[in-house]
């Protein structure tokens, strides 16, 4: 790891900087959403459908309005007459706001009550009378495609069955020749389950529309402010400059943030129509079974391989299952995500993805959940293909790998899917972490093990990622291109205020964007406020998900600081009468090359830029960029888990876990490391428990956190964490960005881990999550 | 119906409704709002304050079943000179990210430091195993708790 240029009262890139937001938030003085209390504030609670797919007859609210503390039920028939019964998805579809036909998955939004009290809000919901009429369920892409299904979006336009999308990838024809070639094809078919990001605050709003002013000021759980105004201004009709969106402090977003839910819809026109703010704050039970659920991908890959275990070809098919309405929150032209990446960290020449969208009677919102639009999926396929391959080749799976790789000359590196790799060294990640456990050592116990009836399992995943999304020719959301931006401004004291685009949720934005900009112009993190989440006073933004956030927003952050730095060097020479090219910065210090004698700080320049200045130049120090990216960088890592398995009962544990990360240039390792430590954990989650599942009459069996469970401490495995450190060639400061990586990585590491506690068995397949019965039951049928 | 509970040190009398919930009653109207809601089920630890002494998840005890007791929040952690050492090493252990989650996890660590001074590394998961993080995967926390058992261990030594 390159050792910090500033030193440690500075505080720029490289060091552990304590974070900034900690002080509010160990004293109970963060301002999340509910903490909000505006004045004449009501209340709102959602009916929702209690049946997956059912007609609506009637809605009877008399006795819920009559009750006393309600000031409205809001139906869909209501919001129909403003034209907004429905709503545009982030994919191009169209999603109800509140049911005015009928309903089409468990816990869709059908009214909403708004009362004095949120106590009296819920009960007057039991006081709705609803008239359904029931309509066979479809709960499986299987059941959705076949022919003669019932239709469940037959309110579409030109819709006559149940398929969402279409989308392909790769070169078909090429990799049929590729599987011409080959020895051997290995196959494997799994289910991706559908997941939830749960983060621990749940999605909320408080909507405060002046009726006179016609001013919007809406605090809300997003991941992605500004691009929530525009779209609240294309789809409520509301002049943008009236729209206020404030992000406050944010419990955890996990991409579960990201998109526009009915209730924000609902809660506004609310608040516009009465004239009083109106407070809506999910139940966990509605967080888990309405707004954006990830995964849920029916895969089937295939590998064309050697007898001497090279890769020639990979083949795909998928179904998606995207529930009732199609909204994905993901790149317009990328229609399954960037799923692109399964040909993941492996040289080859041809790949062929071919994937269908089936609506379901599920609930919508495929957002990526913790990782860069659906590349988890991806990654996890090719990882454990590749594991399973060299099982039927015979090969050890990390020698497999290291057969394979993607060599460190060959970057950048176009991938047979057509994404161009920034940098990397693959061999030396595993080789690294696999003598970190002493691998063959390892396999020498496995074996000794296996000889007295116990199960050992090592687990490889060696995933690439494609982050940072991304560069305007290829990549917007709704039309708005996925740039970010940076506003700084240098206060005459050397003090600064930076201005952010994106949005933190827990990232440590305050702390780390400060240390870019300490970098570049040497003044101490500490110094420096970073202000996010206030479309009113930050520059627009995409916004913080997909782990873009120092991709784009840190590269414009650091392009920003340069600015200012070049302006800053015409200030220090005329302050130290000398030529602007023999000026030299470093930690802060402006000083004439060959003379270091004579010298400025940043404090004396940023001064002078208001009292001082060199004839003809503008007043102040202070600039904004918006960055648009050359290219997404694609962070990497090597994961290990070893794993024993009871072969009584199936159950597993972890006995280590060796986390590798290359995430480029790390701004603050501390951060860094407990985003990886978090992120392993989700992943563990996704592998060993996490699950929302339905049963057949489309009931969702998940929907609270005593059916949906994510791991305890108690759970949790201890991560052994190590990393090597490639630069980005093309972001300003190196960095590749991290949040996400282990989401990623790590799924295949633990599956791979118990498959291969018993692939010796034959067993070459345990659909996520590895519970212990399905383990034990992979175990009898092989043997 | 009329309760009386001490929060962090101050009397509260207020007339609630007998449905009141002690979260709701403590951010709602005494305005306390350090203590956060995660769940409805008891499952997530993010309302846990103390109740005379002892963690409770504050989302599933009535305002009316904490009459008469003293309750301690986030808000009441600080003392007359300064951080508690869970507030102070939960900083220095990075063990909070977005910060949801984190006064119900002090709160249990303060407990259980006031009853183990020497927890291991499995008496701390095992104490906060009642309160979920989505963001750290638990180890900076059990990291801090211990860190700050360790500091009080070796401040009441040095007095």
């Amino acid at each position: 790891m390159a050792a910090p240029t500033t030193p440690a009262e500075i505080g720029g890139i490289g060091h552990s900087v304590q974070r900034k937001e900690d002080a509010r938030l160990i004293e109970g003085q963060g301002n999340f959403l509910d903490d909000i209390d505006l004045p004449n504030t009501l209340h709102m609670a959602i009916l929702r459908s209690p049946l997956a797919h059912a007609r609506i007859n009637g809605i009877d609210s008399e006795a819920a309005t009559a009750l006393d503390g309600v000031v409205a039920v809001v139906t869909g028939d209501l919001m129909d007459q403003h034209g907004l019964a429905w709503m545009p998805t982030l994919s191009g579809d169209t999603q109800a706001v509140l049911a005015t036909d009928k309903v089409r998955y468990q816990g869709q939004e059908v009214a909403a009550v708004i009362a004095t009290d949120p106590y009296i809000a819920t009960d007057a919901l039991e006081l709705i009378e609803v008239d359904y009429e029931d309509l066979p369920p479809i709960t499986t892409p299987q059941q959705s495609l076949e022919e003669g299904a019932p239709l469940i979006r037959d309110e579409k336009e030109g819709q006559t069955d149940n398929l969402a999308y279409t989308w392909e990838a790769g070169d078909q024809g090429a990799t049929e020749e590729a599987f011409a070639k080959a020895d051997r094809v290995v196959t494997l078919e799994t289910h991706y389950p559908r997941s939830h990001p749960a983060p621990l605050e749940t999605c909320g709003i408080v909507a405060d529309v002046n009726s006179v002013t016609g001013q919007a000021t809406i605090y809300m759980t997003s991941q992605a402010p500004h691009a929530h105004r525009t779209l609240f201004a294309m789809v409520a009709g509301l002049p943008e400059q009236n729209i206020r969106i404030v992000s406050p402090d944010i419990g955890g977003g996990f991409g579960n943030k990201v998109p526009i839910y009915p209730g924000y819809v609902v809660a506004t026109a609310a608040s516009l129509l009465i004239g009083q703010p109106v407070k809506w704050v999910e139940s966990r039970t509605e967080n888990l079974i309405s707004t954006g659920f990830a995964r849920d991908y029916y895969m089937k890959g295939e590998l064309a391989v050697t007898d001497e275990g090279r890769i020639l070809g990979l083949r795909v098919n998928m179904l998606s299952v995207q529930g009732a309405f199609y909204s994905d929150a993901q790149p317009t032209q990328f229609r399954a995500g960037l799923f692109h990446v399964v040909t993941g960290s492996y040289d080859f020449g041809a790949a062929h993805i071919d994937c269908k969208g089936a609506f379901t009677n599920k609930a919508p919102g495929g957002v990526a959940y913790r990782c860069s639009f659906r590349i988890t999926e991806a990654s996890y396929l090719i990882e454990r293909l590749v594991q399973n391959a060299a099982y039927e080749v015979g090969i050890d799976p990390a020698e497999m790998r290291l057969r394979n790789f993607i060599q460190p000359e060959q970057f950048p590196y176009e991938t047979a899917t057509g994404f161009v790799y920034d940098s990397g060294d693959y061999p030396t990640a595993l080789r690294t972490a696999l003598d970190e456990l002493c691998y063959e050592d390892l396999r020498r116990e496995q074996a000794e093990a296996r000889a007295e009836g116990r199960l050992i399992g090592i687990g490889i995943a060696h995933f690439t990622e494609a982050v940072g999304a991304g560069p305007s020719r290829t990549y917007d959301i709704a039309g708005l291109k996925m740039i970010d931006s940076a506003e700084l401004r240098v206060h005459p004291t050397g003090k600064a205020i930076l201005k952010l685009g994106v949005k933190t949720q827990g990232q440590g934005h305050e702390t780390t964007f400060a240390q870019i900009v300490a970098e570049v112009l040497g003044i101490p993190a500490t110094d420096i406020k970073v202000e996010h989440g206030d479309t009113d006073h930050t520059p627009y933004g995409l916004g913080t998900y997909a782990s873009r956030s120092t991709p784009v927003g840190g590269a414009a952050t650091a392009v920003v600081a340069r600015k200012l730095a070049d302006k800053s060097k015409k200030i220090a020479a005329h302050l130290l009468e000398a030529a602007d090219e023999d000026i030299e910065l470093a930690s802060g210090v402006f000083s004439v090359a060959g003379s270091p004698d004579r010298s400025v700080t940043i404090q004396d320049v940023a001064l002078a830029a208001y009292t001082n200045l060199p004839e003809g130049m503008e007043y102040g120090l202070e600039d904004v960029t918006y960055y648009d990216p050359p290219n997404l960088t694609y962070p990497y890592g090597s994961y290990i888990v070893v794993v024993e398995v009871d072969p009584d009962t199936g159950v597993w544990q972890v006995q280590r876990m060796v986390a590798l990360d290359d995430c480029g240039v790390r701004i603050n390792p501390m951060i860094v490391e407990g985003q990886i430590c978090g992120g392993l954990t989700e992943g563990f989650a996704m592998s060993a428990m996490q699950w929302i599942t339905f049963d057949e009459g489309g009931n969702c069996i998940g929907a609270n956190f005593m059916d949906y469970l994510v791991p305890t401490a108690w759970e949790t495995p201890r991560f052994e964490l190590l990393a090597t450190e490639v630069p980005s060639p093309h972001h300003p400061i190196g960095a590749k960005g991290v949040g996400e990586s282990a989401t990623v990585g790590s799924p295949a590491a633990f599956v791979n881990a118990v498959i291969d506690a018993v692939a010796h068995l034959g067993v070459r397949n345990i659909d996520m999550p590895v519970l212990p019965d399905r383990v034990w039951a992979a175990i009898e049928e092989a043997s | 119906m009329e309760v009386n509970i001490t929060i962090n040190g101050s009397d509260h009398a207020s007339d609630v409704e007998p449905r009141t919930l002690l979260v709701d009653h403590i951010r709602r109207t005494v305005g306390l709002t350090g203590t956060h809601v995660g769940c409805d089920t008891t499952s997530c630890g993010a309302c846990t304050v103390l109740m005379d002494g002892k963690p409770v998840k504050a989302c599933t005890v009535l305002a009316a079943q904490a009459d008469g007791s003293e309750v301690t929040t986030v808000e009441g952690l600080k003392g007359a000179d300064g951080l508690h050492p869970v507030q102070q090493a939960f900083t220095d252990d990075h063990g909070l990210q977005c910060g949801f989650c984190t006064p119900g996890m002090m709160l249990v660590g303060a407990s259980l430091i006031a009853e183990n001074p020497d927890p291991s590394d499995d008496d701390v998961r095992w104490a906060i195993s009642g309160n979920l993080c989505r963001c750290t995967g638990y180890i900076n926390i059990v990291k801090a708790i211990r860190t700050a058992a360790a500091r009080v261990a070796e401040s009441s030594i040095g007095s």
